[in-house]
C-alpha cells in the first residue's frame, strides 16, 4: 500500500494499574492503516489486540492508561484535529451486537440520534437517511426496522444495524473488534462479505481484530500477529501465511484445521500465554517456544522480512518440525 | 391498555376488600371494641347499650353484611373519639400527609439522581467516597434524632425555621428534610450501583464510540436503563410513607398527618376511624402500584402489560 497512512500507531504502551501491580497490556505496538486497506490483528484472548483498538478510540476502560507512544490520524495527533474524529471519521463495530445497542431505544431512534449529532440533519431527513443506511447494509423492509427494538431482532440483523450506524458518520476507518465472533457461521460469512463490499464501494480502511485466521485470510491485506501485548510478526497476508517466520505464527497456523488435512488430529500450542502482571524478560514467547535458546532471554530487535517484520532471534526456522502432532 | 387497567382495578378492588375484611375480623375477634372504647368504670348496662347502639351485639356474619353494606355506601361510621364521621377526619388529615410525603420524597428523588450519577463516574474516587459515606451516615441515623438535631440547629440555635406545626412553607422545611434523609440515602446508593453497572455495558461503549457527547450517553442511555430499579425503590418508599412510616416525623414536628391520627385512633380504640384510615391507605397503595406499572411500560418497551 502506498500513500500516507490514515492511522499510524507508534510504540504504543498501555498499562492497567491494579492493586496487584501494573498490568502491561500493550507494549511498543506500532501499526499503520492506509485508505482502502484492511489490516488484521490476530492473537489469543488477552494478547492486547482489543486494548490497542480501545486506545486508538480513546475508550480505554478504567483504570487503563496510555503511557507511551503516539497515535496519529492523517499525520497529526488527535488533539490537533479537535473533537469529532473518534466516532465520526473512525467508527467501530463490536463483538456482541445483541449487547451493543441500547435495549430501550428503537433501532431508528439510535440511528437518528447518531445522524443528527454528526450531520446536523432535521428529524425527518435523519429518519429518511437512517432508512437508506439500513437498505445499504442489505436489510429488508428498512422503514419497518426503524421502529423495532433490539430485542426483536437477531444477532446477524443487529450487526448489520451496527454497520449502518458506523456508516452513519461517513467514516474513513472502521475498527471491527471481533465483529463475527458472536454470530452463526453462515451469518459470519454474510457480514464479512458486506464489510468487504462496503470497503470496495467507499474506499474504507478497516482495522479488523480477530482470533480467526480464516477471516484474516479471506478479508485482510496485511496482518499483525500479537502475543502477550506485543506484535511479534507483520506482513502481507499471502506471504505471511505461506512463510510464517515467527515460531508463534507457525504454531497458530499449524493449529488451524484445513480441508486438505481432514484425517489429522487438531493440534494446539502447549502452555498458556504469560501473565502480563509479571511478563518474562526477553522474548515473551520463549516459555512456550520449542526452539527457544540462550539469546531469547533478551528481546530481539524487529527484523525485516519479505513484506513486513518479525521479532525473533531464530526467525524463519521451522520451529515445530520435530514436534509430533 | 384499557383491559389492563380494568383488570388491575378489579384486582386492586379485591385487595382493598381483603384488607378491610382483615381489619374487621381482627378488631372484632381479637379484641372487644366496647372495652376499648368505653372507660374502665363503665357499668355492664352501659356496655350493653353501647354495643347494641353500634350493632356489636349481633352475630358476626350479620355484622359483616351490615359492614359491607355501609362500605358500599361509603359510610365508615362515626369516630367515637372525635364524634364525627370517620372519613371526614381522614380526608381532613390526608392532604397534610400527602404534602409532607410529596415534599420529602420529592426532595429525596431530585437529589439522589445527581448524587448517584456523580458517584458512579469514578468508582472509588473522592466523590464516590463522599457520597457513599454520607449515604451510609444518613441511613444509620434514627429519624427522631435527626429531627431533634435539626430543630436544635435550625430552629433554636439559629432561629431560622419554626420548630413544629403546620402553616407557612417554612414549616414544611425541617419535616420534609428529615423525612427525605433515609429514602435519599437508599435511592442514592441504588442509583450509584445501577449506573456503575450500566456504564460497564457494551451499549454504552458503542454510544461513546458513535461520538455522542458524554452527558447525553450518561443521561439519555445509562440513566434511562437504570430507571426501572430506581422507580421500583422510589415506589416502595412512597408506599412505605403512605403506610404510616411518617409517624415519627409527624410526632417530632407535631405535623397533623395521617400517621399521627392513626396512632391516636389505635390508642383510643377508635374502631371506625382505624377502619377508615386502613381503607384509604389501601386504596392509595393500590393506585400507586397501578401507576408504577404504567410508568414501567413507558420506560421499558420490553415490559408487557400482562
Amino acid at each position: 500500500m502506498t500513500g500516507e497512512p490514515l492511522l499510524s500507531v507508534a510504540d504504543l504502551r498501555v498499562v492497567f494499574p491494579t492493586r496487584a501491580g501494573i498490568v502491561r497490556a500493550v507494549n511498543d505496538v506500532s501499526l499503520a492503516v492506509s485508505p482502502g486497506e484492511t489490516l488484521g490483528i490476530v492473537g489469543e484472548s488477552g494478547s492486547g489486540k482489543s486494548v490497542t483498538a480501545q486506545a486508538v478510540l480513546g475508550l480505554l476502560p478504567l483504570p487503563g492508561r496510555v503511557v507511551g507512544g503516539e497515535i496519529l490520524w492523517r499525520g497529526k495527533p488527535f488533539q490537533a484535529h479537535g473533537a469529532g474524529v473518534r466516532g465520526k471519521e473512525i467508527a467501530c463495530i463490536f463483538q456482541d451486537p445483541m449487547q451493543s445497542l441500547n435495549p430501550l431505544m428503537t433501532i431508528g431512534a439510535q440511528l437518528v440520534e447518531t445522524l443528527r449529532h454528526h450531520a446536523r440533519l432535521g428529524r425527518r431527513a435523519a429518519r429518511d437517511r437512517a432508512a437508506e443506511l439500513l437498505a445499504e447494509v442489505a436489510l429488508s423492509a428498512p422503514a419497518r426496522r426503524l421502529d423495532q427494538y433490539p430485542h426483536e431482532l437477531s444477532g446477524g440483523i443487529l450487526q448489520r444495524v451496527m454497520l449502518a450506524m458506523a456508516l452513519a458518520c461517513e467514516p474513513r476507518l472502521i475498527i471491527a473488534d471481533e465483529p463475527t465472533t458472536a454470530l452463526d457461521v453462515t451469518i459470519q460469512a454474510e457480514i464479512l462479505a458486506l464489510l468487504s463490499r462496503l470497503q470496495r464501494e467507499r474506499g474504507l480502511a478497516i482495522l479488523l481484530i480477530t482470533h480467526d485466521l480464516g477471516i484474516v485470510a479471506g478479508l485482510c491485506h496485511r496482518v499483525a500477529v500479537m502475543y502477550a501485548g506485543r506484535i511479534v510478526e507483520t506482513g502481507e497476508v499471502d506471504a505471511l501465511f505461506a512463510r510464517p517466520a515467527h515460531p508463534y505464527t507457525q504454531g497458530l497456523l499449524r493449529a488451524t484445521p484445513t480441508l486438505e488435512a481432514q484425517s489429522e488430529r487438531l493440534v494446539s500450542i502447549p502452555g498458556a500465554p504469560p501473565a502480563l502482571l509479571v511478563p518474562p524478560a526477553g522474548c515473551p514467547f520463549r516459555t512456550r517456544c520449542p526452539i527457544a535458546a540462550r539469546p531469547c532471554e533478551t528481546l530481539p530487535d524487529p527484523a525485516r522480512t519479505e513484506t513486513g517484520m518479525v521479532v525473533c532471534w531464530r526467525a524463519g526456522e521451522a520451529a515445530w518440525a520435530d514436534i509430533p502432532r | 391498555m384499557a383491559a389492563f387497567l380494568l383488570r388491575r382495578l378489579i384486582q386492586g378492588g379485591l385487595v382493598v376488600l381483603g384488607v378491610t375484611f382483615t381489619v374487621f375480623v381482627v378488631t372484632r375477634i381479637f379484641g372487644n371494641p366496647v372495652d376499648l372504647m368505653l372507660p374502665l368504670s363503665a357499668s355492664p348496662e352501659q356496655r350493653a347499650a353501647f354495643a347494641s347502639e353500634l350493632g356489636l351485639d349481633r352475630p358476626l356474619p350479620v355484622q359483616f353484611v351490615q359492614f359491607a353494606g355501609e362500605l358500599l355506601r361509603f359510610d365508615f361510621g362515626e369516630s367515637t373519639w372525635q364524634r364525627r364521621p370517620a372519613m371526614e377526619v381522614v380526608l381532613e388529615r390526608l392532604p397534610n400527609s400527602l404534602l409532607l410525603i410529596g415534599a420529602g420524597l420529592g426532595l429525596a428523588i431530585v437529589l439522589s439522581l445527581p448524587a448517584g450519577i456523580l458517584a458512579a463516574q469514578r468508582p472509588g474516587g473522592i466523590l464516590d467516597r463522599i457520597v457513599t459515606g454520607l449515604s451510609l451516615v444518613g441511613l444509620s441515623m434514627p429519624q427522631f434524632w435527626v429531627g431533634l438535631l435539626l430543630i436544635v440547629l435550625f430552629a433554636v440555635t439559629i432561629p431560622l425555621l419554626p420548630t413544629s406545626g403546620m402553616g407557612s412553607p417554612a414549616h414544611l422545611v425541617l419535616p420534609a428534610v428529615t423525612l427525605a434523609l433515609v429514602p435519599f440515602a437508599r435511592l442514592t446508593l441504588l442509583v450509584r450501583s445501577q449506573m456503575m453497572e450500566e456504564l460497564n455495558k457494551p451499549y454504552i461503549r458503542t454510544a461513546l464510540a458513535r461520538g455522542l457527547p458524554h452527558r447525553r450517553v450518561l443521561v439519555g442511555h445509562a440513566l434511562r436503563n437504570a430507571l426501572i430499579p430506581f422507580l421500583t425503590l422510589a415506589g416502595w418508599e412512597l408506599v412505605l410513607a403512605l403506610a404510616g412510616y411518617t409517624v415519627v416525623v409527624e410526632t417530632v414536628f407535631a405535623w397533623p398527618g395521617m400517621g399521627l391520627v392513626a396512632i391516636q385512633a389505635l390508642q383510643r380504640g377508635d374502631l371506625f376511624l382505624v377502619q377508615a384510615i386502613v381503607y384509604v391507605v389501601a386504596v392509595l397503595i393500590v393506585l400507586v402500584n397501578i401507576l408504577l406499572d404504567l410508568v414501567f411500560k413507558l420506560v421499558d418497551p420490553r415490559i408487557g402489560l400482562g
